[in-house]
């Protein structure tokens, strides 16, 4: 019994060699068709103007309240964020709600998910600080408030993915192996309440997990250093 | 008791007292800023969704070590590198 019988990753379908098919796969894909096909069936027919229906009306609201949330959060435009961090809560909410569905296992109960996940957010803020504020004055963030402060810079950033990982694994897996473990105990009633209160706790955590990376890009993009500022101003100032 | 069975029998106490330990301290922490979080809503509800934004934040943070202690006990009691029917299998 390892880590690996906790999870989704245990359930191979089909294996050629090195390559494996597993529940985790599957479950993945199946959560990336049904929101694309949910939005492709919405988005056919678009309205400006005039009566809209319900699944414009949600999606609208959807998209509206997420790109309040990121605005607020990074106190910018937050039209260049919102792919990135709107997938990142759609697909985790999609697969913690869809979890009472029997049947299915959110694939966010096994780490492989969630450590892509976060190695996504991981390799997205440099890359959004540097498309901001330019590739120097990116780097030279690592060195404040004081250079010798680098290395737990760096440790830091790393220790902050490993959390968002291990979060949101932590949380969706202990919900699914309560609900299998209270099915064995008193079957009646207790595990619906357990699996409802799971629900509650998947979307607080996508919520979390979107929200954290908001914080972690807003920190990498409003660097701003007084000296290269100083610097700055005098080169305008002088030319 | 030969010594694998030793192995088996430290790792399960540890891994209970890891995790009975380890969140003791992060849910009193909660506890109280949830306390704070609520106090300060009360006094500026204008501002409750950026408060309520930041005690999100500052609850994943205090989680982490919570988290941390229940890793380490999820690997003591499934990926035990020191018991070899878990490294053997």
């Amino acid at each position: 019994m390892n880590l690996d019988t906790m999870s989704p990753d245990q359930v191979v379908y089909a294996q050629w060699g090195v390559v494996s098919i597993n529940a985790t796969l599957v479950y993945t894909w199946v959560t990336i068709a049904l929101i694309a096909l949910v939005v492709h069936l919405v988005t056919r027919k678009l309205v400006i103007s005039g009566k809209r229906t319900r699944g414009q009306q949600f999606l609208e609201w959807a998209v509206e309240s997420i790109r309040e949330e990121i605005g607020q959060a990074m106190n910018r435009d937050p039209r260049p964020y919102l792919p990135f961090i709107a997938g990142l809560f759609l697909f985790i909410a999609v697969s913690n709600v869809l979890s009472v569905v029997p049947g299915y296992v959110s694939p966010t109960a096994s780490l492989s998910t969630t450590a892509a996940l976060a190695l996504c957010v991981f390799l997205a803020v440099p890359v959004f600080g540097m498309t901001s504020i330019g590739i120097k004055r990116y780097l030279k963030s690592y060195f404040e408030p004081f250079w010798l402060m680098f290395p737990f810079n760096i440790i830091g950033e790393l220790s902050r993915t490993l959390a968002l990982a291990v979060r949101l694994f932590g949380n969706m897996m202990s919900a699914g192996k309560v609900a299998a473990i209270l099915l064995a105990i008193t079957p009646l009633l207790f595990p619906i309440i357990m699996n409802l209160f799971g629900l509650l706790t998947g979307l607080v955590q996508a919520y979390i997990f979107a929200i954290l990376a908001t914080v972690y890009i807003a920190s990498a993009v409003n660097v701003t250093s007084k000296q290269v500022d100083r610097r700055e101003e005098m080169t305008e100032q002088l030319g | 008791m030969d010594s694998q069975t030793l192995i088996a029998v430290v790792s399960i106490i540890t891994a209970g007292f890891t995790i009975a330990l380890g969140s003791i301290g992060p849910a009193l922490a909660e506890g109280r800023a949830l306390c704070e979080a609520l106090r300060a809503i009360a006094q500026q509800p204008d501002e409750s969704s950026t408060l309520i934004r930041i005690l999100f934040v500052g609850l994943a943070m205090v989680e982490s070590t919570a988290i941390y202690c229940f890793v380490v006990a999820m690997i003591v009691l499934f990926a035990n590198p020191f018991w070899s029917p878990a490294t053997g299998g």
